[in-house]
């Protein structure tokens, strides 16, 4: 049975605050999985601290990473249901955990963290070889558009950009 | 954050590879264990040899993608129990 949403909500919110989109329905998950281009990444979030505790600071902490896939997207287990079960659906090899994390790069999956990978570690150690799967995979991120101060004019020195 | 539950061996929802005397190896989730034994959720069983497969075969699959659930829960008695690891350790 799902757990009260108010319980919940923080662990949801834990990724998307990170920016990573959440895919509530099984139209949420096609739409993600049918985009075959460029690199992505899966989450299968989890109430269960055991391990789930340590997945979503892992996570964030390596998407600071300077390479990083192009889109994040996570379904929650023992939440939304259908969601999962279409997520899960993608990959039909790989017995189901959560939380887990699957990398895909042009639509196949290249890299896959099951559930028993994550727990009993620190959230450095899952960054780390998540990091590691950026670092084969990802081209460098694009760095953020400089935005430049009102008044400054073109070619100015750059303390003049924030 | 997480939900988090006391009172519980420490290898409360680790998945553990619990081998034991004879030849059926067992991973699932450890919900607890005391000198009685071993409670499992989610568990998958493997006798050496099934599908041509030795134990240690299966645990190196087991160890990259992990297990297709047989069995819900199981209790496994102490004396059976030869060994009890962490399948993130394999």
């Amino acid at each position: 049975m799902p757990y009260s949403p108010m319980l919940v909500k923080p662990m949801r919110e834990e990724l998307t605050q990170i920016g990573v989109q959440e895919l509530l329905t099984p139209a949420d998950v096609d739409a993600f999985m049918n985009e075959k281009t460029g690199t992505a990444m899966l989450v299968v979030n989890s109430v269960c601290g055991c391990a789930a505790g340590m997945a979503r600071p892992g996570i964030r902490l390596a998407l600071q990473h300077e390479r990083r896939p192009q889109r994040v997207a996570s379904v929650f287990a023992g939440q939304d249901l259908a969601a999962t079960a279409q997520a899960r659906g993608y990959f039909p090899d790989i017995p189901p955990s959560s939380p887990s994390i699957a990398f895909l790069k042009d639509g196949e999956l290249v890299y896959f963290m099951p559930r028993h990978r994550i727990e009993g570690r620190d959230a450095q150690m899952v960054a780390r070889d998540l990091a590691t799967v950026f670092e084969e995979h990802c081209a460098p991120a694009a760095p953020a558009a400089p935005e430049v101060t009102a008044g400054a004019e073109a070619g100015a020195p750059a303390a003049a950009v924030r | 954050m997480g939900t988090f539950h006391q009172n519980k061996s420490p290898l409360h929802g680790i998945t553990v590879v619990v081998d034991t005397t004879g030849p059926e190896v067992f991973i699932g989730r450890c919900d607890d264990e005391d000198e009685r034994g071993i409670v499992l959720d989610d568990v998958d069983v493997h006798r050496d040899g099934d599908g041509g497969r030795s134990k240690q075969q299966y645990l190196e699959r087991a160890a990259r993608l992990g297990v297709w659930k047989k069995h819900a829960r199981l209790f496994i008695p102490r004396e059976r129990v030869a060994s009890v690891r962490r399948l993130g350790e394999i």
